[in-house]
């Protein structure tokens, strides 16, 4: 799983004048990046469901023992707490397994949090199939196609080391739900320290004028291989980092739709209701019928593999986004004359 | 308020649910007539909570999770000021955010609630947040029998006791039936006592239409250091109405305009029975 990644980000350091460093897990970002507001406001709260490990979270356990709760193995439990912890002025980060979290406790999430717009912090951690091997039922390809049909809770899926750090910051300062989801593979640098990032606002980290891949998440980073393999064969590429899924930047995509003859979504989500529906549905309505394609997981339970075998099944890597970017291009030529 | 005027306000609060269900047209009849004391002895007696103090991080809490039985919720908070009892006219109305299961858009309601099994969680972190802060605040969560059988109930009982939640005050309006039936035909519950005990509850158990017991048992919080506190409030669902009374089918049953006329009768009675004790006590003391 590492060995692929690491040759294709190799390959980019050739490609690209600037070679990508290496960071760490998100989760890692993620557990000391809470632990430093934690330490400086102590209405934050973490709650976990025996699951303090698997979200790096033992340390933050031992440091601010007053600030860690646990309820053991009870999501629905978990999330009810850290509505009525948020009720009475608490700033509540519920951390557990993206899987159980958004499908034990949706209703707890749908009622609690939401519809009584309590500000909880909900963090899926191990999202998609970052379980790899242990199967469909620790997989969440559901979980932002659940929420998006949520009222009042945003979505955001971090890219990198530097979007979880934002958005964590940006998250214990929220004041509405919010739902946050990311892997545990070490993670690409892509953005630069100083890159602006705000909730709702995607980043643009490649313009290009025939494809632009629009991703989220863990997947932006081999899109952006992939675009720099297509740059290289004089295809010019773009990428957007769509790391906010609700409220989604339509005014980005729109943006993209316009200056690029096609589009490639690309989610470790199914691709029913995640990002490329999303984006399908907010381009057709606006009267861009530009060429497009979402990649994401089909509607069946995932072969067996690692994380990036089953991503490379499903064609969400570098090579399988070259190749539907190239087979939309010449969709478009034979197509589309002019 | 003494208790007298207690019984009577608790008549006064059976005939406001009555004219809200019928004039809106629907709502739960019997689960709102069997906690209405509970609900009269809370807001009268106990929670230091008022609509001058609804964002003081001190003031008690209240939850209901059974919130089908929102009529007794809005009739005893617009009895309480916080907002004109006209607004009840709305219940259910179009466009109105008073729906048919408690929001906190109406003032004084401190969760939105109305899917089972969510009250006590909610009031477990209440409670966390209580203990965290060390605020002197109690948090009291009223739970149906029937919604018992929601696994989250017991996953929040254990987390209550893990933390010695000893502000939780939970009650139970163990009237025994559900919309099916009795609730020991369709999810049996006991030993229920024995059960609450298991989990590390402290549990006192009243006759919840007696103002005098629940006020009484309310008194005593905590009862015991370090444990959370469970009333298990014996009730009889439609209480108050000889028709109504123990009739799973009134469940969400809408009176008639003869049943609504005949039930108010029967609350009239009662009502000049109460006055009428009070008047030959005054005369007594005068003596």
């Amino acid at each position: 799983m590492a060995s692929a990644q690491v040759r294709e980000c190799s390959e980019r350091s050739i490609l690209d004048q600037e070679p990508m460093q290496l960071g760490r897990p998100n989760l890692d970002e993620f557990a000391e990046t809470l632990l430093a507001l934690a330490k400086n406001d102590r209405d934050i709260v973490v709650l976990t469901s025996d699951s303090r490990g698997s979200g790096k979270l033992t340390h933050f356990g031992r440091t601010l023992p007053a600030q860690m709760i646990e309820v053991g193995i009870a999501e629905q439990n978990l999330v009810g707490i850290a509505a009525g912890l948020a009720s009475s002025g608490k700033k509540p980060f519920t951390v557990s397994p993206a899987c159980f979290l958004t499908a034990r406790a949706l209703e707890q999430i749908k009622n609690d949090v939401s519809y009584a717009d309590h500000a909880v912090r909900l963090v899926g951690i191990s999202a998609g199939v970052s379980y790899g091997p242990l199967g469909s039922t620790h997989h969440s390809l559901h979980d932002l196609a659940a929420l998006r049909a949520i009222p009042n809770i945003d979505i955001v899926v971090p890219a990198d080391n530097f979007e979880t750090r934002a958005a964590i910051r940006a998250a214990a300062f929220y004041t509405r739900p919010i739902y946050i989801r990311f892997g545990k593979r070490p993670m690409y640098n892509l953005h630069r320290a100083n890159t602006p990032f705000s909730i709702g606002k995607a980043i643009t980290v490649l313009q290009g004028t025939d494809v632009t891949f629009v991703g989220t998440g863990e997947t932006v980073q081999p899109a952006f291989v992939a675009a720099l393999r297509l740059r290289q064969q004089g295809v010019s590429a773009g990428i957007i980092s769509m790391h906010t899924i609700k409220p989604l930047d339509t005014e980005a995509l729109l943006k993209a739709a316009l200056r690029t003859r096609a589009l490639v979504t690309v989610e470790e989500h199914s691709v029913n209701g995640g990002l490329g529906e999303a984006c399908a549905a907010t381009l057709l309505q606006a009267g861009a019928t530009v060429p497009f394609r979402i990649v994401g997981i089909p509607d069946e339970y995932t072969c067996t593999g690692s994380q990036a075998e089953i991503l490379g099944h499903y064609g969400i890597s570098a090579s399988g986004l070259v190749e539907a970017a190239e087979n939309l291009l010449h969709n478009e030529r034979t197509t589309c004359p002019t | 308020m003494t208790l007298r005027n207690l019984k009577l306000r608790s008549v006064h609060y059976r005939k406001l649910i009555l004219s809200l269900i019928k004039q809106a047209g629907a709502g739960h009849t019997g689960g709102s007539l069997s906690c209405i004391d509970i609900l009269n002895v809370l807001y009268n007696q106990v929670l230091n909570v008022s609509p001058n103090n609804l964002s003081d991080p001190n003031r008690d809490r209240y939850i209901q999770s059974k919130g089908h039985s929102v009529e007794a919720l809005y009739v005893v908070l617009a009895d309480k000021g916080f907002f004109p009892a006209k607004e009840l006219e709305k219940v259910c109305g179009y466009q109105s955010h008073f729906v048919g299961h408690p929001t906190r858009k109406v003032p004084g309601i401190e969760h939105n609630t109305g899917a089972l099994g969510h009250g006590l969680s909610f009031a477990v972190g209440a409670s966390l947040a209580g203990k965290i802060d060390g605020r002197g605040h109690r948090v009291f969560v009223l739970l149906g029998d029937g919604e018992l059988a929601e696994g989250s109930n017991w996953e929040a009982s254990l987390t209550a006791a893990n933390y010695h939640l000893d502000n939780l005050v939970v009650i139970v309006d163990r009237n025994g039936l559900q919309i099916t039936g009795r609730t020991e035909e369709v999810c049996a519950l006991e030993p229920l006592e024995d059960k609450f005990k298991a989990f590390g509850y402290c549990v006192r158990s009243v006759d919840g239409h007696d103002v005098r017991e629940l006020s009484h048992v309310f008194a005593q919080v905590p009862f015991e250091p370090g444990r959370p506190n469970l009333i298990l409030a014996r009730t009889v669902k439609g209480k108050g109405i000889s028709f109504i009374e123990n009739a799973a089918d009134w469940h969400h049953h809408v009176p008639t305009d003869e049943q609504f006329m005949q039930a108010i009768r029967e609350l009239d009675e009662v009502e000049r029975l109460l006055v009428k004790d009070l008047e030959v006590t005054l005369r007594e003391d005068a003596a």
